[in-house]
């Protein structure tokens, strides 16, 4: 079993990255220049602009970040020897088009998105439909989670995540004998989220966003509600203040700001199977046997830390590796077909 | 028309030199100092796609720059202006090859099999691959001496390029995995780009 005894403040490789560093280096380079060039270069071009004429830099929005993320209390994962991804890359290389189109939109959007308060809603087959703010999440109790994040696209990381098992999550709303299939939903608010207000900008994907999972699937003690990150709570780009995550399956799959779950009998429709179909199944399953009509699936960039150059090409695993624990919730189906 | 305050031929020899100058310095130095701050690691979440986006995007803007030289040149009436053509037709050949060195070196990280897979696997990158290889065509017999010394056929061979731009946009239409409005747009560019040559296109086809 992947889940180990979690020791109390275990030293985690999260200990030992040092933000001020970054910070600080970028100063530097700022004085001498560079940034402006590179604010206009990088594909963020609309936060370089902006920047350039309110004269601050990504420092200082970093900085509005933080004072939006607080110090998580959680049991912290044994480290287990695989490198993790650095938190700065972690933070501002998302897919969430919410928040636009590019992997450096997010951070640059969706820094005055309000995620508290927050409610998330928990209905349909259940004899106990509840509605949970914050603090009610909170008291279930945090724990870490280093997990590998395989994206679709092919690039990897391995994360710390702080959340609880989703199981933990569902148990409290008592699924009834219906329900089969568990659907999220994240928040429909085109106020605060630019993607949905614009179709053009939001890259044709119906909002809101919705996801689903098999309720086995679901209660495989794998899949996981992260609340944070790094040892904080989750920044709005990485799906603040509560996001799914399932290790074994691709990324797209870990829903972000869920606002609602429901536990169905029906399979629940899924947003980029419903955008396009073909190349986007259900299941989603890490497996390197199926690929993408636009991606080899056999092998992945581990992005870990550093800069240009410093990722390595590793072969992918079925299940993203973690197939000891899931593997047999697919046994006798087709997963060539499934996909 | 409101560009016809420039006298025809306004534009002459030094001011070529000025403008290619100029070529030079903005297209090398955005490579450069995009490349330094994707070393340096401080270019934002993934250094490896912006790398990817910045030389893809890069190429096929100086290749639309390249196409629109010769209707600019006609329309303004400064027959100089074809002199800088080349010299953007090369460095979009050079933004390319960056961009495949990058994809090859930081993205599949020297997996050669993979490469040639992934070329034959994938339509956007077979077509990506083919565009490329037509600018190195035209790069490799861009030499004045094999201009005069091909006649005819470099002719034939440079009017590639239409073909180039066009499976360029193909290649960044199916490389996107749903927001199309950009590729769209560019799109729309490259055939505006050729309907602007209608004429001289409808008498290549009709040969």
């Amino acid at each position: 079993m992947l889940i180990k005894s979690y020791r109390k403040n275990h030293l985690t490789e999260a200990d030992v990255t040092d933000e001020k560093v970054f910070t600080d280096r970028r100063k530097i380079l700022k004085s001498m220049g560079f940034i402006g060039a590179g604010s206009l270069l990088a594909n963020s071009a609309s936060a370089g602009f902006l920047d350039f004429f309110t004269g601050s830099d990504e420092a200082d929005s970093q900085q509005k970040a933080a004072g939006k993320v607080r110090p998580l209390e959680f049991s912290k994962a044994e480290a287990d020897g695989q490198h993790l991804t650095s938190e700065d890359k972690v933070t501002s290389y998302n897919n969430f088009y919410e928040f636009g189109l590019s992997k450096s939109d997010p951070k640059a959007n969706a820094q005055g998105f309000v995620t508290d308060p927050w409610k998330l809603e928990i209905a349909g087959e259940v004899d106990n439909p509840i509605t949970l703010d914050l603090d009610d999440l909170y008291a279930i109790g945090l724990e870490e989670r280093i997990y590998r994040l395989r994206c679709v696209e092919a690039w990897s990381m391995v994360i710390p995540w702080i959340g609880f098992s989703l199981s933990e999550l569902i148990k409290k709303a008592s699924p009834n004998s219906k329900a089969k299939y568990v659907a999220f939903e994240t928040l429909h608010d085109p106020q605060q989220m630019p993607g949905q207000r614009n179709r053009f900008f939001g890259g044709g994907i119906q909002y809101p966003y919705v996801e689903g999972l098999r309720l086995d699937e679901a209660m495989n003690p794998l899949a996981f509600m992260a609340m944070g990150v790094y040892g904080k709570t989750l920044p709005p780009q990485n799906g603040a203040p509560i996001r799914l995550i399932v290790p074994w399956k691709y990324g797209f799959k870990s829903i972000k700001s869920i606002v609602k779950i429901s536990l169905t009998e029906q399979r629940p429709a899924t947003s980029w199977n419903i955008a396009a179909a073909h190349e986007y199944g259900f299941y989603a399953n890490v497996n390197p046997k199926v690929d993408h009509p636009r991606w080899s699936q056999a092998t992945e960039r581990r992005i870990t830390s550093g800069g240009l150059g410093s990722d390595r090409r590793i072969r992918t695993e079925m299940f993203n590796g973690y197939g000891e624990e899931v593997a047999s919730l697919y046994t006798g189906l087709d997963l060539t077909k499934h996909y | 028309m409101f560009l016809n305050w420039l006298k025809p031929n306004t534009i002459q020899a030094p001011h070529i030199i000025g403008l290619k100058t100029l070529i030079h310095v903005v297209s090398l130095y955005l490579l450069i100092s995009t490349y330094y701050l994707a070393l340096t690691g401080d270019i934002g979440g993934d250094p490896v796609q912006t790398l990817t986006h910045f030389t893809g995007i890069g190429a096929f803007n100086l290749l639309i720059l390249t196409l629109c030289v010769s209707p600019l040149a006609r329309y303004l009436r400064q027959g100089q202006l074809l002199r800088v053509r080349r010299l953007i037709g090369l460095y979009a050949f050079v933004y390319a090859a960056c961009h495949l060195y990058v994809y090859v070196a930081y993205d599949l990280i020297y997996d050669w099999t993979l490469l040639v897979n992934e070329i034959i696997d994938r339509p956007y990158i077979t077509v990506g691959f083919s565009a490329l290889l037509i600018l190195l065509a035209l790069t490799v017999t861009s030499l004045p001496a094999l201009m005069r010394k091909m006649g005819k056929r470099w002719k034939h061979l440079h009017n590639l390029i239409y073909v180039a731009a066009i499976l360029v946009g193909i290649h960044f239409l199916w490389s996107v995995k749903s927001d199309i409005v950009e590729p769209t747009l560019y799109l729309g560019i490259v055939a505006v780009l050729l309907v602007l040559r209608y004429e001289k296109l409808a008498r290549y086809w009709r040969r």
